[in-house]
């Protein structure tokens, strides 16, 4: 009965973080500016990777291999905001001013 | 179940690349190249278990250390860069 439930959750898991990773990619693809764009990506980055990696946990039940799963959720959890941060300050020095309202096209 | 999460990663991989060929500023390409690193390293993870392959998540880990420290390598060099042409400050 656990056993059913769990690969049923991890399947669940990796079904909602692959539908995330491609509304976050049509995202990155559609958006008109780069500030909007990097919103999208951040999604597919934390909380797409976050559910992919867990439905693998799942998946791999109480081993190592889940362990470390574990390690690279929280090392990219970490650092990546950080790249996004960096990214986005790099932009605003490049002087890459936002898409304030839709008819001042740049 | 795999095979589809890992089919979904390889179309956000090429709308990635498509990203990164349209994108008009450079900093829309490093969001592609750095998008696309962090899904080199899913892919890794799941191939991993579509073959039964424990040992690939250490090369998905490796992989995410070095997609790191490239972005924050490549965003130094444009960030400064730039300055420099302006001759302006920091």
């Amino acid at each position: 009965m656990l056993a059913g439930m769990v690969t049923v959750l991890s399947s669940a898991c990796l079904l909602l973080g692959a539908f995330l990773i491609i509304s976050g990619a049509v995202g990155v693809l559609r958006f008109p500016d780069f500030f909007t764009r990097m919103h999208a990506a951040g999604v597919t980055e934390t909380l797409a990777t976050t559910l992919i990696l867990l439905g693998l946990m799942l998946f791999a039940g109480w081993t190592i291999v889940s362990f470390k799963l574990l390690l690279i959720l929280l090392f990219i959890l970490i650092t990546s905001p950080v790249a996004s941060h960096a990214l986005t300050k790099a932009a605003l020095h490049g002087n890459l001013q936002p898409l304030v309202n839709e008819n001042n096209e740049q | 179940m795999l095979i589809a999460s890992a089919v979904a990663i390889l179309v956000v991989m090429a709308m990635a690349i498509i990203r990164a060929l349209l994108g008009p500023t450079i900093y829309d390409r490093i969001l592609a190249v750095n998008l696309f690193g962090t899904k080199t390293v899913l892919l890794i993870a799941v191939i991993g278990f579509l073959f039964g392959r424990p040992d690939f998540l250490d090369i998905a880990l490796v992989y995410a250390l070095i997609n790191f420290i490239s972005i924050v390598g490549v965003l130094r060099y444009f960030e400064y860069s730039r300055n420099e042409e302006e001759g302006g400050s920091l």
